[in-house]
């Protein structure tokens, strides 16, 4: 007999034990570091000491509720954008793609061949304000003379459905594609409508894809801050700027360990709720399957 | 490109069919409209990008079309700084394909195969970070660096790597365990039976049939790597990556040199996806033809 069956009890622990290790080395140990810098006061001159000092949370929701807001309207919006564009187009190519069906996905990942830097700058350049895109809005009437797109939140929840899109077509191509068109059949011939065949049958059977999809655009979509730099100004700040230039800019080190927390703990209750909702115990792991 | 697949007997009495067919038409017709469009909004802002990596651009700022130029081209890393920047983001890529994917691949063999105390939690602490914005992911990283200072400075190429590392596991173990799941075990049970140890089963049974799924949560974590501006950014210190170089060229001047590389690197990973399908396309066949598939 091999090592496989005479230990099988430690064998699954050597495999984990690397990988989990990392993790807790430089994900869980992070975490708590960050939650004892979010309740340390001091400055970067005079040092930092560790006091409890529950109040940078308390101010950080007075000074920053209007960002975490906008970041989850903004999430939110570019969210249901993603998902109006996102299931015609992966219904189109898992139920008519036929032989294409493989190339048709290619072109949905094409934007992710490209840096994210990249493809957000590419925006401005479409959006800019002596652009193609103006000029034709200006040209039809649908803007005003020194109307502009660019710097606006219009702009910045563009860029946003934009950029996470693919995260959505995918997992609601890839639930589309597992329907046994033997149900769609069944459907029709049970006398049911175009409508019904798919309000009841693709619609339902599709909703893992849904739920899978919403959640990996959302997720990335609220914690963004590239999309209202590039594209936006001041008044469309959200909540990642504000924690990214807390840290980086202003060595405000408590007040973005603070605000980062409270963006992850709200995005997880979010998540949690969203997954008991929609019911996927998929969410978790793959057992469900 | 039609649904000719799925029949559907019309059985209901129709009153007007002709206006019914056309209406119907109409329908199927809109949707393939609307997904064709939705295809050029994703494909729009990269032909922008490829064709301004041509324009002859006299100010700071790449933003209008000013005539067409291989000059860029001919010159691709005469930016300052560019090429190290490039050369930074490959390493940190290469090393970090090759440690997450290991470290990743290891716990998806763990947990899609046996079942053991603490695989709920387990499974749900590999979620988390998945579930985690870059920036929270990114500032709590630095937290660490800035209290226990590892490297000095506390910040520079380890800490990138390390911060690649530690976002990308997660994806392997989904990728991986994905692939895992339809797996047959018997497979390993008749090469052991045959005399394989169990390092042998593992690497002449188990490794080449998950080695597609390997390969695809491989490929992903490079693209991640390259890609990453958020996290990279916090981790950094000095050192800089393309990503980072993009940024701050972007506060500055656009040079067109980065829309060259970065058409260079798209066109890079597409012959790379295309090469992955064919050769799985050609594995397939081979199987197909084969009567017994190589056990």
């Amino acid at each position: 007999m091999s090592l496989f069956q005479r230990r099988p009890g430690l064998l699954p622990y050597l495999l984990l034990a690397p990988g989990l290790l990392f993790l807790l080395l430089f994900f869980a140990l992070p975490l708590y570091y960050m939650a004892r810098t979010s309740l340390e006061t001091g400055t970067l001159f005079t040092g930092y000491q560790f006091d409890w000092h529950f109040e940078t949370y308390t101010d950080a929701i007075k000074n920053y509720h209007e960002q975490f807001i906008r970041s989850f309207v903004y999430a939110g919006a570019a969210t249901l954008i993603a998902l109006a564009i996102g299931y015609p187009l992966a219904y189109a190519i898992a139920l008519r793609g036929g032989k294409w069906k493989n190339a048709l996905l290619l072109l949905v990942i094409l934007p992710f061949f490209v840096t994210y830097l990249i493809r957000t700058l590419s925006w401005e350049t479409i959006l800019a304000d002596n652009g193609v895109v103006v000029d034709t809005l200006k040209a039809i009437g649908l803007l005003g003379d020194d109307g502009r797109i660019l710097a606006t939140s219009g702009a910045v929840i563009a860029g946003i459905t934009y950029n996470f899109l693919p995260f959505m077509i995918l997992p609601l191509y890839a639930s589309l594609e597992r329907i046994d068109p033997r149900m769609l059949e069944a459907g029709y011939d049970l006398y049911g409508t175009r409508r019904a065949v798919f309000t009841r049958v693709t619609l339902p059977l599709s909703m893992p894809g849904v739920v899978a999809g919403v959640l990996l655009t959302f997720i990335p979509a609220a914690g963004d801050f590239i999309n209202a730099e590039l594209l936006g100004t001041p008044r469309q700040t959200m909540i990642g700027n504000v924690i990214q230039s807390r840290y980086l800019e202003l060595s405000d080190y408590a007040t973005a360990a603070a605000l980062s927390f409270m963006l992850m703990a709200v995005i997880l209750v979010m998540v949690l709720a969203w997954a008991k909702i929609a019911g996927t115990e998929s969410l978790l792991g793959a057992e469900a399957r | 490109m039609e649904a000719a697949s799925i029949t559907r007997p019309e059985v209901r009495a129709v009153r007007h069919p002709r206006l019914l067919a056309f209406a119907r038409g109409l329908l199927n017709q809109s949707l393939n409209v609307y997904a064709g469009l939705a295809l050029l909004y994703l494909l729009l802002p990269i032909t922008i990008i490829i064709l301004f990596s041509f324009n002859d651009t006299q100010s700071r700022f790449n933003f209008t079309w000013q005539g067409f130029t291989l000059q860029h081209w001919q010159d691709p890393f005469g930016v300052p700084g560019i090429g190290d920047a490039m050369m930074n983001s490959l390493k940190i890529a290469i090393l970090a394909t090759i440690i997450a994917t290991v470290l990743g691949t290891m716990m998806a063999l763990a947990l899609v195969r046996y079942q053991f105390r603490g695989r709920g939690v387990t499974n749900l602490f590999i979620f988390i970070p998945l579930a985690t914005p870059e920036v929270v992911l990114g500032a709590s990283l630095l937290s660490l660096f800035l209290s226990v200072n590892l490297t000095s400075p506390p910040t520079g190429f380890a800490t990138i790597l390390i911060a690649h590392v530690m976002f990308s596991i997660s994806f392997v173990v989904v990728t991986v365990r994905s692939r895992l799941i339809g797996f047959d075990r018997h497979l390993e049970e008749a090469a052991q039976d045959l005399g394989a140890n169990s390092m042998q089963t593992f690497l002449r049974v188990t490794l080449p049939l998950i080695a597609p799924g390997v390969l695809a949560a491989a490929l992903l974590t490079f693209a991640l790597s390259v890609d990453d501006f958020v996290i990279t950014n916090f981790n950094a210190g000095a050192t800089i990556t393309f990503p980072l170089f993009v940024w701050g060229a972007a506060r500055v001047s656009v040079p067109p040199q980065i829309n060259v590389i970065a058409t260079m690197i798209f066109l890079a990973t597409l012959l790379l996806m295309v090469l992955t399908v064919l050769q799985q396309r050609r594995a397939a066949r081979m199987s197909a033809v084969m009567p017994e598939p190589g056990v």
